[in-house]
C-alpha cells in the first residue's frame, strides 16, 4: 500500500493557520504514506499535474489531498487521479479549510488539528475500496417548475435543442410576477410587451407540454430517471372546448379580489387573470364557486363541467429546473406605515398595477381613498421589511426595490410633471447595467427629491392624505411632510409553499430562506440534488436580466444531462453478505427507498431469507448498514471498519 | 467518590459524525463566513446521520475520546426522506444506556444543524467544548487492550 498525501496552501487561506511543513512531515512517517507534498494551489493544473505525476511514477495505491471542503473539490481530484488510471473511490479528501483554518484563530491548534485530520484520512485511505460507477439511461425530458419568466426562458431554451419540457404552473397563466409589472428599469421596456411573445411561444412551442393549474406532489427516482407524480387541480373548465368568450364571467353573481391586480380590481369565480393570459381560458375558483351553474348554462360551446375531479399523472424526467419564484414582502408587518389601515399606503407591486394600462385603473394613477384624484405629492419608501434585523423581516437585500421605486417616481413625473415625488432611502444601491445613470437622471429632474433617512411613522389625516415623520439624516434634522400616496418599497420573500417543494427534492435552503445554490460564486445555477437546477428569484431577489441570464444557464445545464445517453451514478450503495445475513429484515424496515427486500436462499441444502439490495433504488444513506446486527449489510466507501479506523485515530490521545 | 479535579489546561477531545448534507455543509458555512470555534471537535463525515451505530459512539468513548458529538438534518428536512427519525431515536436509547453505565450524558449530545446555519454550528461546538471542559477528561470507560 503505497499513499499519496498532498496538501494545499491555498494562496494563503490554509497556509496562514496550519504550518505546511510541520504537516508535511508528520504526514510523511505515517503508516502506508510514500509520498507527502505540499502546494500553493493543489487543485491548478500544476498541483493536479504533480498528483498524476506521482501516481504514475510512484505507483500510489491511494492519494490524500487536504485542501478545502470535499463538497467543493472532491469531483476535482477524483477526476485527477481517474485520468491516470486511479479508482476515483481511491481518493480521500480532508477538510483543512473550511472546517479548520478559516474557524480557528490558533496556528499551533489548527496545525495540531490538521495534521489529526490527516492521520485519520491516512487510516481509512488503506482501507478504501475500489469502486465501480454504475451506468443508468436518461429519459430526455425536462420539467420546469413556475411559469414565471425564469420558467419561460427556461422552457424555451430547453425546447429550443429539441428536448420534450414540461412546463408546470401552479396558476392558472405563465407570466408570473413580470405581467403584473408595467415598465421595466433602466430602459423603461413594457413589460408586457416584452414577455407576452414569449408567452405565446411557450403555448405554440411543440415541445413544450404546458401544465397550469398544476402542483407537484411527489418526487422519485434520480438524476436522469425522475419519476415525478403531478396533480392537475381541478378547473371545472375543459380546456379544449373554451373560446374564452367570457360570457360566463358575465353572468357569474360572485365578486372576489382579482389576485393579479394586487386586489385592486373585481373578478367573478369564473375568470380569466388578465386578457394575454396563457393559456387564454377560464378557470372556475373553487373556494368562491357557490356551484350556481349559471355559467354552465350560458356557455355555448359546453365548456364547463362542475363534476371535475383533480387528476394525477406520474411523468418521466430527466432533469428539474427550480423557478417557482417569490412573494413580496407584507408591507402589513411593518405596522408603523400603515399598510391594510391607511388607504392611501400601497405596496410597490399595486403601484405597478396602477400604472399598468391593462390594470385597474388602465394606467391612470389616482389615490385609492378617492380615485378621481391624481396624487400631487408621492411618498416612496425604501427598504420596507428589507435590511432589517427586527423580528419577522429580512436582513438581506431584495437587490430591486431602489431601481423600481426610482423608475415609478420618473414614470409618475412623466405623466404628471407638476407631481412632486420623494424618495426615503437608506442607501441606494444602483448596481446594475444602466443603473447608475437611470438613477441620477431621475435625480435631476426637479420635484424629484431623495432624502437619506428612515420613515419613522405615518398618519393618516381627515382627508385621507398621510403625514410622514422621519429623519434627514444628511441634514440632521426631522421632517414631517404631508402626502397624498405613499408607495412602500417591499422586498422579495420566498414563496410561502417552497419549504414543501424544496423537500419534495431535496434542496437545502439558505438563511434567507431561498434555496441553497451548490456553490455561491461557481456553480449558482446548480443544487446538491443532481439533475436539479436553479432559475430566478427561486435561488434568491434578483431583477428580470440576472434571472433570465440564470434561467439559460440551468437550461443549458439541464440539457447537458437530457442529451446524455447514460449517466454514471454513485456507487456508494449498500450490499449484502449473504452468509452472514441472518434474514431478520431490520434493514427492509428502515430502508427509506424500499430498495432492500428478502430473498430465498439455499444455504447448505436450506432454503433461508437473507437481504438483498436494489442498487439502482438505494441512495446510500447508510440507514441500514447501523441496524444490522450481524454485520451482513454495509455501505460502500463508509464501511463499518472504514469508519472505526478513523475514529481510533482520532481518539488516539488527539495525537 | 470523590469527584476528581479537572487539569487547568485540558482540552477535551470530541470525536464528531456529520450528516453530509446538512450539518457537514453547516460546518462548512461557518468555514466560509469565518465564524471563530475551538479546535477541539475532529469531524468524520457520513452521508446521513442515521448511518452512525450507536457503537461508533461507544468505540470512541472507550478509545479515549472526552465527548462524542452527532448531527444531522433537522427533523422532517432529512436528504433521506426519515432517516434522522432513526437517528434520533437510537440516540435517546443510547443516552440511557450511557446514564446506566455512568457516563455523564453531557459528554454526548446529539443536535440538529442545517445547511444555512453556520453560526449555529459554531454555537453547538463551543457549547459542548465548555460543557466537557467542566466534565474534565472521559478516564473512567477506556477499553483494556492487550499488550
Amino acid at each position: 500500500m503505497k499513499i499519496g498525501v498532498y496538501v494545499c496552501e491555498c494562496g494563503i487561506n490554509i497556509a496562514s493557520m496550519v504550518n505546511m511543513e510541520k504537516v508535511v512531515e508528520f504526514a510523511k512517517d505515517l503508516p502506508n504514506v510514500a509520498i507527502a507534498r505540499w502546494y500553493k494551489f493543489m487543485c491548478s493544473d500544476p498541483g493536479q499535474e504533480t498528483i498524476q505525476k506521482d501516481v504514475k511514477e510512484m505507483e500510489l495505491d491511494r492519494v490524500i489531498v487536504a485542501a478545502c471542503s470535499p463538497r467543493m473539490h472532491e469531483p476535482t481530484f477524483r477526476g485527477t487521479v481517474e485520468k491516470v488510471g486511479m479508482n476515483p473511490y481511491c481518493f480521500e479528501m480532508v477538510n483543512i479549510r473550511e472546517q479548520n483554518s478559516w474557524v480557528h484563530t490558533s496556528r499551533e491548534e489548527a496545525t495540531k488539528k490538521a495534521m489529526t485530520l490527516i492521520a485519520g484520512a491516512v487510516s481509512r485511505a488503506a482501507l478504501l475500496e475500489p469502486l465501480t460507477r454504475t451506468k443508468v439511461g436518461v429519459t430526455p425530458q425536462a420539467m420546469v417548475i413556475g411559469g414565471g419568466i425564469a420558467g419561460i426562458q427556461a422552457a424555451l431554451d430547453i425546447a429550443g435543442n429539441g428536448f420534450k419540457v414540461y412546463l408546470v404552473e401552479k396558476s392558472p397563466t405563465i407570466g408570473g410576477r413580470m405581467a403584473q409589472l408595467d415598465k421595466t428599469f433602466p430602459t423603461l421596456d413594457c413589460s408586457a410587451c416584452i414577455l407576452t411573445p414569449k408567452m405565446s411561444d411557450v403555448g405554440r412551442n411543440p415541445n413544450i407540454v404546458l401544465l397550469p393549474n398544476t402542483d407537484v406532489i411527489k418526487v422519485e427516482g434520480y438524476v436522469g430517471n425522475f419519476k415525478i407524480t403531478i396533480r392537475k387541480n381541478a378547473t371545472f373548465v375543459i380546456p379544449d372546448k373554451c373560446n374564452a368568450c367570457g360570457d360566463c364571467a358575465d353572468i357569474c353573481p360572485v365578486i372576489k379580489p382579482n389576485e393579479f391586480d394586487m386586489g385592486m380590481s373585481p373578478r367573478r369565480a369564473i375568470y380569466i387573470p388578465f386578457p394575454q393570459a396563457v393559456p387564454n381560458k377560464y378557470v372556475i375558483d373553487e373556494a368562491a364557486c357557490i356551484k350556481c351553474g349559471l355559467c354552465k348554462k350560458v356557455c355555448e360551446p359546453e365548456a364547463i363541467d362542475l363534476d371535475l375531479l383533480p387528476q394525477e399523472e406520474i411523468l418521466e424526467i430527466g432533469a428539474v429546473v427550480m423557478a417557482s419564484g417569490y412573494d413580496i414582502f407584507d408591507a402589513g408587518a411593518a405596522e408603523f406605515y400603515g399598510y391594510g389601515r391607511y388607504e392611501n399606503v400601497i405596496d410597490g407591486l399595486q403601484m405597478e398595477r396602477l400604472f399598468s394600462s391593462f390594470g385597474p385603473t388602465l394606467g391612470d394613477v389616482v389615490t385609492i381613498a378617492d380615485t378621481t384624484k391624481h396624487p400631487k405629492k408621492i411618498a416612496f419608501i425604501h427598504c420596507v421589511g428589507s435590511r432589517s434585523l427586527q423580528e419577522g423581516f429580512n436582513p438581506y437585500c431584495s437587490r430591486v426595490c431602489c431601481m423600481y421605486l426610482i423608475k415609478q417616481a420618473r414614470l409618475y413625473k412623466e405623466k404628471h410633471p407638476e407631481a412632486e415625488c420623494i424618495l426615503f432611502y437608506m442607501d441606494i444601491r444602483a448596481f446594475g447595467k444602466g443603473f447608475e445613470e437611470f438613477y441620477c437622471a431621475t435625480q435631476s429632474q426637479p420635484g424629484v427629491r431623495f432624502i437619506r433617512g428612515r420613515v419613522a411613522e405615518i398618519y393618516e389625516n381627515p382627508d385621507k392624505t398621510l403625514t410622514i415623520r422621519a429623519e434627514d439624516t444628511l441634514l440632521d434634522r426631522p421632517l414631517e411632510l404631508d402626502f397624498d400616496l405613499v408607495v412602500l418599497g417591499v422586498g422579495l420573500v420566498p414563496k410561502k409553499d417552497l419549504l414543501e417543494l424544496s423537500r419534495l427534492f431535496n434542496l437545502s435552503r439558505s438563511p434567507d430562506g431561498f434555496l441553497m445554490e451548490a456553490h455561491p460564486k461557481l456553480r449558482p445555477n446548480d443544487t446538491f440534488t443532481d439533475g436539479v437546477f436553479l432559475a430566478g428569484c427561486v435561488q434568491a431577489p434578483k431583477d428580470i436580466p440576472d434571472t433570465v441570464a440564470q434561467a439559460s444557464g440551468a437550461a443549458v445545464k439541464a440539457c447537458g444531462i437530457l442529451s446524455q445517453s447514460f449517466l454514471e451514478i454513485e456507487p456508494i450503495v449498500s450490499f449484502v453478505d449473504e452468509a452472514k445475513c441472518r434474514g431478520c429484515g431490520f434493514c427492509v424496515e428502515v430502508c427509506p427507498y424500499t430498495a432492500i427486500e428478502l430473498k430465498e436462499v439455499n444455504k447448505f441444502g436450506h432454503i433461508v431469507l437473507v437481504a438483498s439490495v436494489n442498487e439502482a433504488l438505494c441512495k446510500g444513506c447508510g440507514s441500514c448498514n447501523a441496524v444490522c446486527l450481524s454485520g451482513a449489510i454495509e455501505q460502500r466507501h463508509f464501511k463499518d471498519n472504514q469508519i472505526l479506523a478513523i475514529i481510533s485515530t482520532f481518539t488516539k490521545g488527539g495525537i | 467518590m470523590s469527584k476528581e479535579e479537572v487539569p487547568k489546561d485540558f482540552e477535551p477531545n470530541i470525536v464528531a459524525f456529520l450528516c453530509n448534507w446538512c450539518s457537514y455543509a453547516g460546518a462548512d458555512l461557518a468555514g466560509t463566513s469565518r465564524i471563530k470555534y475551538p479546535p477541539n471537535v475532529k469531524i468524520i463525515r457520513v452521508m446521513c446521520s442515521s448511518r452512525i451505530n450507536p457503537l461508533f459512539v461507544v468505540n470512541a468513548l472507550q478509545q479515549g475520546a472526552d465527548g462524542v458529538l452527532i448531527s444531522g438534518c433537522h427533523i422532517g428536512d432529512c436528504h433521506y426522506i426519515y432517516g434522522n427519525y432513526y437517528t434520533r431515536r437510537r440516540f435517546a436509547v443510547l443516552r440511557e444506556l450511557l446514564k446506566y453505565v455512568g457516563i455523564d450524558p453531557k459528554r454526548f449530545r446529539l443536535s440538529w444543524v442545517s445547511a444555512s446555519e453556520g453560526s449555529r454550528w459554531a454555537e453547538v461546538i463551543t457549547e459542548i467544548v465548555n460543557d466537557i471542559k467542566k466534565l474534565g477528561p472521559f478516564k473512567k470507560f477506556q477499553r483494556v487492550l492487550a499488550k
